[in-house]
Parts: structure tokens; sequence; C-alpha cells
């Protein structure tokens, strides 16, 4: 056993920090430091520069681009590119489809699709949830039935993150209805041209627009467009969400905030003085700092014992860091609230391209993204699994419940 | 970075696990505590027959050259058997000591007989002023001639009702709170003013009271810079809370799979009570604070021979504050789930709550560390 990493993985990360500093457009990384979204333009231009270095889909299997890095080396990665803080490829594509189509689907399929993930040529969109499958995903209604050459598709997807900017969405569609509900079910790739799909934005809390709707009135798709086997899209589904979870802690985002929260806690004084000199703040602050750190040894515990597990069976332990995870960042965000204090009260909405309107913002520069980064962080405990259907999965997974 | 054991390390941890299921199930503990000592002398000699009281000692002191790791392993033992004897008191604190600050003399004599199990030493340190600070010593020591002569009261001696010598910490300078001019003292047992007062632990260990009158100390007994002692205290009071984390997540291990056995079997409402989410939610909530202390407690006990101080302190720290909040929190839930049960001495799991939270009141609580770690800079600094 030794907890320390070795020279040849600190050589590794100082190698990818050196990189992402001479190489992350600081407009895009100013936008991240400050809260505000980057822009459709900001991530092709940013997953560009990855792809051409060969990092734009770091851990896909070597013939498909990836690198080949162990498990630590990705998570090293990660890390420094939270931290940087530059934004991570796309996961619809890079994380969620890709894997499952260079895993499950046809030679044809890899060819077609792998390449313009990786270059972000395509942006992918999640069509999973529907309004009445949320939790209970196996419970969906979109339907698809053959016809001739092609698939019919039929129904509503939402909460389909930016759905707004997808060439291409990966849908879960009810293929039979006569069986088990999970047995019924296919995955399927849809051209977001094709005529009969609409897309209607859903506005959140922090006044973002991030999610919509994505309703299908008889889209007919090529049947060529089926991943794997028709009625096993549930098993393909379960693999992709258990992905999800792996990269869902977010600790290096979490460590940048943190640094980000001490830096403004000195600058911004709270009468007499800064805020960083309460001892109550300091305390939570600290409180925050050893959890991340926990979490941090955890997720490399978790990460550590991937190297001896099958590959692509996800550790049930990864629900952890799913819940601890989000339940981190969330916490951030409160303390961000604590350092802005009243001046997270004025409302300055940012436009789809990242920037603000131009009057001068009524509180300090840093202010108008803190309020809207703490509703929005919200989210974090409910998608990718919420954190009581994590509960579940410890209990019945790891406990036996 | 790599998380697995050395084959040595599996095999150390093997023995002591197969050790303790032999002669440590919980109606034995039961008589181990009823015996003379309030511990059993027996298995404290299995203990030394199996290295496990040497085994942080080099080889030329009669021990096996382990490290951390090695007691991070015997102590997550000790904490889900609830281990009672006088580990942390003889091994980790003044086997420490000496392995840090003694001579070579006083390695040669001492280590040997501790790993053999002939001699068991106490730390009288912590004073009845003091609360968490370990700089706050107002025994005296002052010179005589090329001797020093120990006046002062120490408080709640781990053990220290059956030691035979104690490592007595003691100001040679200096007011009260500062932190230079402490120095550690070897004083016999039964040394002409040494007086003690034995009592039970709620935890079911043994504690003592020991006061010293004008009692003498010859230079030999000295260990290490009679004034420069502080770091040293500092040093071995970090690796003692690596070790007390270590054997926390063991009893908080042992909790919370006894109360999952308990949710699988106890029947109510026609049904097992782990079939209602709240009880499953609860102990998940109990495994995510389990894998959270798990993790900390490997990083204490990585950090724990960190020698930069400030770094290790940090760490400590954190690790302190993690274990009492997940101690606290599985310990209470443990005993909710398991109703009525859970209350009575009879059974183990009250026991296992009791050690965790002595365990928090241990070598400064979750509060106090986390106002020391508050006062640093953190660990992810400032830009
Ligand atoms: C910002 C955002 C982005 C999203 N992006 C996408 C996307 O791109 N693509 C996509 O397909 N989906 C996306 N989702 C959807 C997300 O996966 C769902 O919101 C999530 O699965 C929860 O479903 P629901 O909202 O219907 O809540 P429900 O399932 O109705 O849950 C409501 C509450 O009940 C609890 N609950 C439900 N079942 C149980 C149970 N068995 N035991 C205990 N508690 C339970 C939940 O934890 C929650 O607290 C997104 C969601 C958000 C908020």
């Amino acid at each position: 056993m030794d907890l320390r990493f070795t020279d040849e993985e600190i050589a590794f990360r100082s190698e990818v920090r050196n990189f992402l500093k001479e190489n992350l457009p600081s407009s895009i990384r100013e936008k991240l430091e400050d809260g505000r979204h980057p822009s459709k333009d900001d991530l092709v231009t940013w997953s560009r520069i990855l792809n051409r270095k060969g990092w734009a889909v770091t851990h896909w299997p070597v013939e498909w681009g990836g690198t080949g890095w162990d498990p630590i080396r990705q998570m090293i990665f990660r890390d420094e590119l939270q931290q940087a803080p530059a934004p991570e490829p796309l996961a619809f594509g890079v994380s969620m489809v890709g894997p499952v189509i260079y895993t499950f689907g046809s030679e044809e399929q890899k060819k077609r699709f792998l390449p313009r993930i990786a270059n972000l040529d395509d942006w992918w969109c999640q069509g999973f949830s529907e309004p009445g499958a949320g939790s209970d995903l196996a419970g969906l209604k979109t339907t698809a039935k053959r016809d001739g050459e092609h698939w019919v598709i039929n129904g509503q997807k939402t909460w389909t993150t930016l759905g707004q900017y997808a060439d291409w969405i990966f849908v879960l569609a009810r293929t039979d209805a006569s069986v088990k509900k999970q047995e019924g079910i296919s995955f399927i790739l849809v051209d977001m041209k094709t005529p009969g799909i609409t897309v209607r934005p859903i506005q959140t809390i922090d006044g973002g627009h991030e999610v919509n709707e994505v309703f299908f009135d008889d889209v007919r798709v090529p049947l060529e467009n089926l991943v794997g086997e028709e009625n096993k899209g549930w098993d393909y589904a379960k693999f992709l969400l258990g992905n999800e979870r792996n990269g869902i802690a977010r600790i290096g985002i979490s460590k940048a905030r943190l640094r980000k929260i001490r830096e403004l806690a000195k600058l911004h004084t709270f009468g007499e003085k800064p805020l960083i000199e309460s001892p109550r703040f300091r305390q939570k602050l600290a409180a925050v700092e050893v959890e991340v750190k926990a979490l941090e040894m955890t997720q490399l515990r978790v990460i550590s014992g991937e190297r001896k597990r099958e590959k692509g069976k996800p550790d049930p332990a990864s629900s952890v860091l799913k819940i601890k995870g989000s339940e981190i960042q969330q916490a951030t965000t409160e303390l961000l609230m604590d350092v802005v204090g009243p001046y997270a009260l004025p409302y300055e909405p940012e436009r789809e391209d990242g920037t603000r309107w131009n009057e001068p913002s009524v509180g300090p520069d840093w202010a108008a993204s803190i309020a809207p980064s703490y509703f929005n962080m919200r989210k974090v405990s409910i998608y990718g699994g919420s954190n009581e259907i994590q509960r579940s999965i410890i209990a019945k997974a790891i406990l036996g419940l | 970075m790599d998380f697995d054991f050395s084959e040595e390390q599996q095999l150390l941890k093997d023995s002591v696990v197969r050790l303790l299921a032999d002669r440590y199930d919980f109606e034995s503990r039961k008589k181990h505590q009823a015996a003379t000592e309030g511990w059993s002398l027996g298995v404290w000699r299995q203990f030394a027959e199996q290295g496990l009281l040497g085994i942080t000692f080099a080889e030329e002191d009669g021990g096996f050259g382990g490290g951390p790791v090695e007691t991070m392993i015997v102590m997550e033992a000790f904490g889900k058997a609830l281990v009672i004897e006088p580990y942390l008191s003889a091994v980790v604190l003044c086997g420490g000591l000496l392995r840090n600050a003694g001579s070579d003399e006083q390695r040669r004599t001492l280590l040997p007989s501790i790993a053999d199990g002939t001699k068991r030493l106490a730390f009288a340190h912590a004073e009845r002023q003091a609360g968490h600070d370990l700089h706050d010593i107002a025994a005296t020591a002052r010179t005589e001639g090329d001797a020093f002569v120990l006046d002062g009261d120490k408080s709640l001696v781990l053990h220290g009702d059956t030691a035979d010598a104690y490592i007595v910490s003691a100001r040679s300078s200096g007011e009260r709170r500062d932190r230079d001019g402490i120095g550690l003292f070897l004083v016999d047992a039964g040394a002409p003013g040494v007086s003690r007062r034995g009592y039970p632990t709620q935890d079911g260990m043994r504690a003592a009271e020991v006061s010293l009158t004008n009692v003498r100390v010859e230079r030999m007994n000295v260990i290490g810079d009679p004034a420069g002692g502080f770091p040293m205290i500092e040093r071995v009071a970090h690796e003692a809370i690596a070790a007390l984390c270590a054997e926390a997540v063991g009893a908080m291990a042992e909790a919370l799979d006894m109360t999952v056995d308990y949710l699988k079997q106890r029947k109510q409402f026609g049904t097992t009570i782990g079939s209602f989410q709240a009880l499953q939610h609860r102990a998940s909530d109990m495994f995510v604070a389990l894998e959270q202390a798990r993790s900390m407690a490997l990083f204490a006990t990585m950090m724990s021979s960190e020698p930069d101080a400030e770094e290790r302190g940090k760490a400590i720290s954190a690790a302190k504050v993690q274990i009492g909040r997940s101690g606290r929190f599985i310990g209470q839930q443990a005993v909710q789930l398991h109703g009525g049960i859970g209350m009575t001495m009879e059974y183990k799991l009250g026991h296992l709550f009791k050690r965790l939270a002595m365990i928090d009141t241990m070598f400064g609580d979750a509060d106090h560390h986390l106002e020391a770690f508050a006062d640093s800079d953190g660990f992810v600094g400032a830009l």
C-alpha cells in the first residue's frame, strides 16, 4: 500500500496542467471562473483543441481515439480539466452514447459516429426522461414501430439538456408493449433534423435555458439506427447510466470553487472585516473541505478497485460518489451565497452566448452568477439517478437489504 | 498510488482477524474485562507472540520494522472486536515516543520488553486544565544536580492503573501554555512520590489519575531534550489519532454490519424491518459515512509519517473531524435501528456506540479539530 501519487503520475499531472495553461482560450476560462456557461461555439472550439491533442475521448478504446491511460491518469486528467477550469468534453457524446456505440453498436455505426463525436462535429443529446418516466425510467411511453425500412417514433421526451444545439439524440423507445417493461425497450439514434421533431425550451429556476422538451410526431428513422438488438435497450441504458455516475463526483470543480470562495472571502468585507476572518464562516468552509478530501480519497479507492473489476461493470460504491459529490457541489454554492451576502439579490441574467447585458452590474462584478449557481445546483441531486435512488442502490446492491 | 496491502500486510491482517475470532467474541470480552487487570494478560501474551506489540519497532529494537499501515491493520481489527487491552497506551503512545525520541540505549533496553509483553508503559500527559491542548502542561521538572525532580498531577492516563512505568511530560522551563520547555521523563510506577488512582472508563477500559510529588528522575531516564519534547509529543499524538481513526473505522464497520444483519432478521408488521425504505436509506447513509471515514483513516495513516508538522497536523485534524462526525452518526443510528435491544449493556452494539463516542473525545474532538483545521489555509489554499 502506497497512497502517494508516483513520480510518473505527478509528472503526468503537470503535463496536463501545462497543456491547459497554454491551450485553453482565456475567454472560456474566464466564463467558467465566473460561474457562467460556455456557449456552443466555446465547446466546439475547445473540443477540437483537445481532439487535435488526442485528448478528446481519453477513456475510449485506443482504436477509436482513446489514450490507453489507466484509471488514475483518467482521474488526474479530469481533475485538472475541472480545476483549470476548462469545459469537460460534452458528456452526451463522449461519455454516454460513444461508449454505447463502441460497446454494442455495429461496425458501420462505429465508423460513422465515433470520429464525429470525438471532434464534436455532431452534438448529441440524451432522450431518456419523459413526463411520466423519471426515476422509473423503464415506464417510458415513447414508441417506435417498424414500418418498412423505418422506425416510426411517437411520444415526448423531456429535460433534454442542451437539446437546442443538438444534431442527434439517442432515444429510448418502446418497441414491444406486450412484455415486462424493461424488456420491450430499444435504443435508437435519431437525427434531430428529421421531420416531426419539435424542441421547446424549458426555463430553469436560475433563469437559464439548458433543458428542453422534445416532441416526436411520426418521426421516421432508418432501421439501421437501432443500436445492438431490438428490445435490449434497457441493458444499454443501464450500462450508460453506470458510466454516468463515475464522472459525477466533480471533485475538481468543487476544489476550484473552494479556492474561489477563499479568494472572494478575503476580498469581500462585510462591515469591518473580510468574511474569511469570521470563525463561523471559516468553520463552515473547513467542514466542506474535509468532506472534499474524504471524497477525493473515496474516489481514488473506487478507481483503484476499478482496475480489478470486470470491464464495464460499475462499482455500486460509485453511488457514494454521486451522493457525496452532489451534496458537496451544492454546499460550495451555499458558501458562495454566504460570501456574496445581499448582492445575491439583483437578477442580471446571462445571454445564450454566456455574456451579460452591457449595463454595469449592481453589485461586485462577480456577484451576478452566484444566486443562479446556487439555484441551478439543486439539479445535481436530482439527475443522474436521484440521491434517493442512489441510496436504494446502496441498500440493495451493497448492503443486501 | 496503490491501495492494496502487500503480502505480509495481508498475512498480518488475516492473523489478527483469526486471533480475535478465536479469543475475542463479545462473551470472551466480558470475561477479559472481569479479570484483575480489567483486561486479559493471556490475550496480551498472545499479542506478543504474534508480534503485534512490536510491529512498528525496528528489528534491532526487537520489532518487525512495520509502519503506520501495520498499525492501521491492527487497530481496525481491534475496533471491530472492541479490544480493551492497553495497546494504544503501551505500544502506540509509549512505544511511539521511545521509537521517535528515545536514545539508542533507551530503545535497546525498553522496546524489546514492550514487544515481548513483559513491560507495559503508560503515557502520563494530560492535565485537568488542558482541555484538548497538548501543550498545556503545568507539571514541573526542576533540576537537582544532574537529575530532575517532578511535581504535578496527571489525568486520564490510559491504562495508568496497571502500568509498570510512565512516560511523564513535565515542564523544565517556560509558562504553562508554552510549547517550549516541555520534557519527557521515564518514571517507574513504584518510584517514591508516585501515587495513582485507577478507575474504569465508559468504554470498558481502564485509566488512572497519577500524582507526582518530588519524584526524582536520573539523567539517563530523560527522553530526548528536556526542554524540547513538544514536537515529539505532537508527532506521537498524530500517530495515535491515526491509530484511533482506524480503530473507529473498525467499530463503525462492525456497527453497520450488525445493523444490516438485524434489519434482515427483525420482523415487525409482518415483514423484515429491512424492507422499510426509511430504514434502507438510513443504512445507506451510514454506509456513506463509513466510506468517508475509511477514506480519511487511510489519509491519516498516510500522513502520520509526514515530516512537515503543519501539513501533518492539517491532515490529522481533517481526519479526526470526519471520524468524529461519521462515528457519531453511525453509532447513534445503529442504536436507533436496533430499537430497545440497542440500549442494553448485555449486547455488543451499545458498546461500539460508546467506544466511538469516547474516541471522539480523545486527543481533541471533532469541533476542536474543525477549529484547528479552519485556522489553517486548508487543502486547496488560495490561488
Ligand atoms: C437540469 C436537469 C437536466 C436533465 N437532463 C436530462 C437529459 O439530458 N436527458 C434526460 O433524459 N433526462 C434528464 N434529466 C432528467 C433526470 O434524469 C430526472 O429528473 C430524474 O431521473 C428524476 O426524475 P423526475 O424528475 O421525474 O423525478 P421523480 O422520479 O418523479 O422523483 C421525484 C422525487 O421522488 C423521489 N423518488 C422517486 N422514486 C423513488 C423511489 N423509488 N424511492 C424513493 N424516492 C423516490 C426522487 O428522488 C425525487 O426526490 C435532467 C433533469 C434535470 C433537473
